[in-house]
């Protein structure tokens, strides 16, 4: 790797100017990757906590941020890691924190908190597997809160979505969280990190920065809808509402999502995340074997493709879904299915020896056979059993 | 008793006017002179304080707090002060995270006794240790005021609250954790002091705790940490005159009034019963040889 940034200091060493990235194009792992573009957003502050597969990309922001003038933080637990950031977030400067589906657990009390204050946090998820699907989709929260979820199947894409992912949190002023796995955080590609331009962002006018303190227009960032005495003071129930209006206008306007020979396909394989990039490898030879196999791959997990699920069923005989868990976006691919055909889970628990790890099912051949399995005997066909890990098989 | 020994608390040679209004002499940080606590409440006495402290030390517009969840953080309505609003235990983190990206502004956190020692301890602790350069301001009444009287960590023994109607047993409940002590032994830590407002010498005293905490911070000292005891007579099912003998007489004796950690060096519990018993003695001393200068 070249140097990150440009950077002058003056005679005591302190740094004057920052220069902005410029291209950076070498091998590199993807928690690197995820750094490196995190920081060509913008991204200035990050916090976490460090557990197996996440730890790399904290080891890379805190590589990486001192040198472009950011501040990357070895919090004490996950959940000052999210309050930290949610303490760089209330000055307006673009932060993230992340961890895996264990550590997210524990900061959700405050990713609902941070939603409600409009805050744009963006999360990285590197998840043992994909059973976060629900923590992610739907939140061990409380309360009305969505989060904008961006599901990369590969390096290349998490770059690119990483850095959508702060400016849909500007955009939208709310959470955006990347939904990678082991092979996402620890694969090393051959990527370029570049700056994004996505457009402008809205002015931050509600960023703290204490000069509004004691001129009566004063700011507070806030999840309960309260005002300053004297200024509009919606109280929560109005607050709620209009988020849920937001949540709305997010549903229709950041659909993302990627589908291929679904037109006659008689079985569509539904899959996300690193798992999709075998489906499609799988349903490509397959399609040049003459097989009428289709594929639709949800880049957004929310606001999730209910509608391109749906037209890839009409005139399929199943629909099956490959995800590495017991079965949870399978509740959504039903949802946007409708009964239209049935959906069946060709997927299934499946770790390495560790339980951090990529299991033997995440596999073209292994995928191949159970997909072959529905094709040919539709829903209602038997699987052949799930390939053990290495510590099973002793 | 000779018109000597008076305090001088008011001027009477000018005639009572209408700028001696409650209204009228509200800290500038106030966006009005309204609050909703209880009669007998010490926490607005606290919130004074602070703001004028800040207003004094001429900061206040680069000044940002975070506040806790209680009966406080009704505050963030009224003051005139950029503020985020944080989960309960969870404002020092949040401290942490505006201070670093803004290192030229003075940061603040508001909690109360349940927020910071109960649900938040770590957190605190945390900060402390890292010598993050922020004043944590602790409104300590022994109880959870805003649920209706419920024991909190900082609790004394055989202090009645809802949830220990007999008083607080050792045995039973645990013992009330002294917070400015363990905060104290921090290496970070480079101020911790803790006041009252049971009267109007120890409000005054409090204001001065107050002040030196947010100077260490405008220089860059570190960790700065103020825990004043305030009344809750609601909570502590008394009537509302009683609250701040009643404070004194109980919290105020196992959470003692004092500098615990000042230019390095800590103090004990025992040495600042001795500080105040000798300061106590002064004062009567000085009050029988003829009055007291302001600001003593």
């Amino acid at each position: 790797m070249n140097e990150l940034a440009s950077i002058d200091r003056d005679n005591r060493g302190e740094v004057t100017q920052v220069r902005g990235l410029g291209s950076r194009r070498g091998l590199m792992e993807g928690s690197e990757a995820i750094a490196l573009a995190s920081i060509a957003a913008g991204c200035r502050f990050f916090a976490g906590y460090p557990m197996t597969p996440f730890t790399e990309v904290l080891e890379h922001f805190a590589k990486y941020l001192p040198d472009v003038g950011g501040t990357c933080i070895n919090a004490e637990s996950e959940l000052e890691a999210v309050g930290m950031a949610w303490g760089a977030l209330s000055t307006g400067a673009r932060a993230a924190t992340g961890s895996t589906g264990q550590g997210l657990s524990l900061m959700q009390e405050s990713f609902s908190e941070i939603t409600l204050a409009e805050l744009p946090l963006v999360i990285f998820n590197m998840a043992r597997g994909q059973q976060d699907y629900f923590q992610s989709t739907r939140g061990g929260g409380h309360g009305d809160y969505r989060h904008i979820v961006l599901a990369p199947m590969d390096i290349t894409e998490a770059v690119e979505l990483t850095q959508l992912a702060f400016h849909l949190a500007d955009i939208w002023r709310n959470p955006v969280l990347v939904y990678g796995d082991y092979l996402t955080a620890h694969t090393r590609e051959s990527v370029t990190v570049d700056t994004i331009d996505f457009g402008p962002v809205p002015e931050k006018a509600w960023a703290l920065d204490g000069s509004l303190t004691g001129s009566g227009d004063s700011r507070l960032v806030s999840p309960l809808g309260f005002g300053k005495h004297g200024h509009p003071n919606p109280g929560i129930e109005q607050h709620l509402r209009s988020i849920s209006a937001k949540h709305k206008a997010i549903e229709a306007a950041e659909v993302r999502c990627e589908s291929g020979f679904t037109d006659d396909a008689e079985t569509i394989v539904v899959a996300f995340g690193t798992p999709a990039k075998f489906v499609r490898y799988v349903v490509q030879a397959m399609r040049a074997e003459g097989e009428r196999v289709g594929y639709v791959r949800p880049i957004s997990l929310w606001p999730f493709p209910y509608e391109a699920v749906a037209q890839a069923a009409a005139g399929a005989r199943t629909v099956a879904v490959f995800e590495l868990c017991a079965g949870q976006m399978i509740e959504d691919v039903r949802l946007g299915v409708l009964g239209a055909a049935p959906v069946v889970g060709i997927g299934g628990i499946s770790t390495d020896g560790s339980g951090f790890g990529v299991g033997p099912l995440l596999d073209a051949e292994h995928i191949r056979e159970r997909i072959f399995a529905v094709h040919r005997g539709g829903a209602g066909a038997e699987l052949p059993p799930l390939p053990d890990n290495e510590r099973t098989q002793g | 008793m000779s018109a000597a020994k008076q305090l001088p608390v008011l001027d009477t040679s000018v005639a009572p006017s209408a700028a001696r209004k409650v209204g009228d002499l509200k800290p500038d940080l106030l966006l009005t002179q309204e609050h909703n606590m209880c009669p007998g409440c010490g926490e607005p006495l606290v919130l004074r304080s602070f703001l004028e402290a800040l207003s004094e030390l001429d900061v206040a517009q680069r000044s940002i707090g975070i506040l806790g969840v209680g009966c406080y953080t009704s505050f963030g309505m009224t003051m005139d002060v950029d503020l985020v609003q944080a989960l309960h235990g969870r404002a020092p983190s949040i401290a942490t995270g505006v201070k670093r990206m803004r290192p030229d502004s003075i940061v603040f956190t508001l909690q109360g006794d349940g927020d910071m020692v109960n649900e938040g301890l770590q957190e605190v602790l945390h900060t402390a240790a890292r010598g993050e350069n922020v004043t944590c301001i602790l409104l300590n009444n022994g109880v959870f005021g805003e649920t209706g009287g419920h024991m909190t960590a900082t609790t004394v023994l055989g202090q009645r609250t809802k949830n220990s109607l007999e008083g607080r047993d050792a045995a039973y409940h645990g013992y009330p954790i002294l917070i400015g002590d363990l905060l104290a032994r921090l290496e970070g830590a480079a101020y911790v002091a803790r006041g009252s407002v049971h009267n109007a010498g120890a409000v005054a005293r409090t204001k001065k705790m107050l002040k030196r905490a947010f100077e260490i911070q405008r220089d860059g000292g570190g960790f700065t940490f103020v825990e004043v005891l305030t009344m809750c007579p609601t909570g502590w099912f008394i009537p509302t005159g009683e609250g701040p003998d009643y404070m004194h007489s109980t919290l105020g004796e196992v959470h003692v009034m004092g500098e615990l950690k000042a230019d390095g060096r800590i103090k004990s519990t025992e040495e600042l019963h001795e500080e105040n018993a000798k300061r106590q003695q002064e004062i009567e001393a000085r009050l029988a040889a003829g009055g007291l200068e302001e600001d003593s």
